[in-house]
């Protein structure tokens, strides 16, 4: 059984259909990546997943059990935790009040604490006193990320991580998947930049306009098949899953 | 000698003032609330300690350990549900369902309790004063308040930055929805701040309930004094508000000083200035 599973998910924001019919699943300690150009419903997926917006249709599983229904914060008491877009940390709350605030009691018994994020990051440690705007775009990032760990996920969304930061940094970001898969995570992550994804993803998955136009894994994948899926050329159809 | 006399009470009846404001500050702060109602709450608290005093026989300042709890409760309350539903609907709705309780209060009481005017006994601490020399006096009261205001401030900026509800009340105020994604729920953590912001509410109605008489229809007349207090000082900043305060309460008394009726002209005259010359306060922050 997958560990998160989203069924026939369909999303409205107004008139604009942002989902139409997607599912997905991803197996426990499984990285699955879900990429797409601007528009294409990654992040609509992934808040509706988190609990920010409610689905016209559909369902979303954990283990099993459906939590469609729930709000956000219980999202996270289950172990759904979301890194958004943007990264989103608290301007007026330090570095480690930032991460502190992503700990949860119902969450606390797990692998991840303050001691193993700053293990993590060893930088934060002589910073976490700062306030968060006098971090790089890369740490900012890397705070949003710990701050997430904190409620020990079970799954991490991932939405956006390359968003305004330069190549190499993306790619420190991303060496720290497996760290995080070894203690236990399951993520899903979304992405525009398509070799970032590929390169960290065991499975991915392409949407178009809010539907999935390609599924696979990276390694299976032809650079054409992805293109074609990514802007919406003839003969992506047949790989619709 | 006068003046000083007049600097001094003003600064004391900043403490008055400050202790009023800091629980409209917080609203604001963190929900983003303007509580039209503020006043007319202040003015239950008073009326509701009332009753307290004449049944339980306590001295006024017990009473205000009950008042302030039950107040914590009623706060919890109707920001769950009542604010919190006008707030789902949007930001100018608070307003109208704010003035709303407003009326309703100041109904209710008038209905209740007649238009009399009432105040807490407090015995001889009314008049209770010390001398600093032969014109200065410093009325013990007002001292009390003051050094209340200045605790419950403390206390308040306490609890914000140290404790983990107070982190959480902050992330909130900062982004409500990055709060509910790392588990926050946000909704009972508004609960919580408005049951800190009643508490603070009933101390000054209280405060003020010692310091001069109250009626049902007063309320709104006093929510002009925590408003320019909080705009004086600085929106959203708890020192702001007690500089702001201070500022108000020189104001009036110099301004009474010079003519026993300029006094509360001369306060709305500096909260003009203000707003003109320097919109953001004297000490703009953010609720910290």
């Amino acid at each position: 059984m997958p560990l998160l599973e989203v069924r026939d998910l369909t999303v409205r924001h107004g008139q604009l259909q942002a989902l139409t019919g997607v599912s997905l699943a991803v197996e426990a300690g499984e990285t699955l990546a879900i990429i797409g150009a601007n528009g294409a419903g990654k992040s609509t997926l992934l808040r509706t997943i988190a609990g920010l917006h409610a689905p016209a249709a559909g369902s979303v599983v954990l283990d099993g059990r459906d939590v469609t229904r729930l709000r956000p914060h219980r999202r996270v008491a289950e172990g759904i935790v979301l890194v958004p877009e943007g990264r989103r940390l608290f301007p007026s709350l330090t570095v480690e009040e930032n991460l502190l605030v992503g700990a949860h009691r119902d969450r606390g018994a797990g692998a991840w604490g303050l001691a193993r994020v700053l293990e993590l990051f060893p930088w934060m440690g002589e910073r976490r006193r700062q306030l968060t705007v006098q971090l790089s775009g890369g740490e900012q990032q890397a705070v949003a990320i710990g701050r997430a760990l904190m409620a020990n996920p079970r799954v991490l969304l991932l939405d956006e991580v390359s968003l305004g930061l330069a190549p190499a940094v993306v790619r420190r970001l991303y060496d720290l998947l497996p760290e995080l898969l070894r203690s236990g995570v399951t993520v899903l992550l979304v992405e525009q930049d398509v070799s970032h994804a590929l390169r960290v993803a065991d499975r991915a998955q392409c949407l178009l306009e809010g539907r999935t136009t390609l599924e696979g894994r990276p390694s299976e994948l032809t650079a054409d098949q992805v293109e074609a899926a990514y802007f919406g050329l003839r003969g992506a159809v047949a790989w619709s899953g | 000698m006068v003046w000083l006399n007049a600097l001094i009470q003003g600064l004391l009846l900043g403490g008055l003032y400050a202790l009023f404001a800091c629980g409209l500050s917080l609203m604001f702060g963190v929900m983003r609330v303007v509580n039209l109602a503020h006043g007319d709450f202040a003015v239950l608290a008073a009326f509701l300690a009332l009753p307290v005093i004449d049944v339980l026989h306590v001295p006024v300042l017990a009473a205000a350990l009950l008042v302030a709890p039950a107040f914590a409760l009623l706060g919890y309350g109707v920001q769950r549900l009542v604010i919190q539903r006008s707030l789902d609907v949007g930001p100018l709705t608070t307003l109208l369902v704010t003035f709303g309780l407003a009326i309703v209060i100041q109904n209710g009481l008038l209905q209740g309790l007649s238009a009399n005017s009432r105040s807490l006994d407090i015995g001889p601490l009314a008049s209770a004063s010390f001398r600093l020399n032969g014109q200065v006096s410093v009325g013990t009261l007002s001292l009390l308040i003051f050094a209340t205001a200045v605790v419950v401030l403390l206390t308040l900026q306490a609890l914000l930055s140290r404790t983990a509800m107070g982190r959480r009340i902050r992330a909130a105020a900062d982004d409500q929805e990055a709060a509910r994604i790392v588990g926050t729920d946000t909704r009972h953590v508004f609960g919580v701040a408005a049951a800190i912001a009643f508490a603070t509410i009933a101390l000054a109605g209280m405060a003020f309930g010692m310091y001069s008489s109250f009626d049902p229809s007063i309320g709104p007349q006093r929510l002009i004094f925590a408003f320019e207090a909080v705009v004086i000082g600085g929106l959203g900043s708890l020192w702001g508000t007690l500089a702001g305060g201070m500022v108000l309460g020189v104001a009036q008394t110099l301004g009474a000083q010079v003519d026993p009726s300029f006094g509360v002209l001369a306060g709305h005259m500096v909260f003009l200035a203000v707003l003109a010359f320097r919109p953001a306060g004297l000490i703009p922050a953010r609720v910290t």
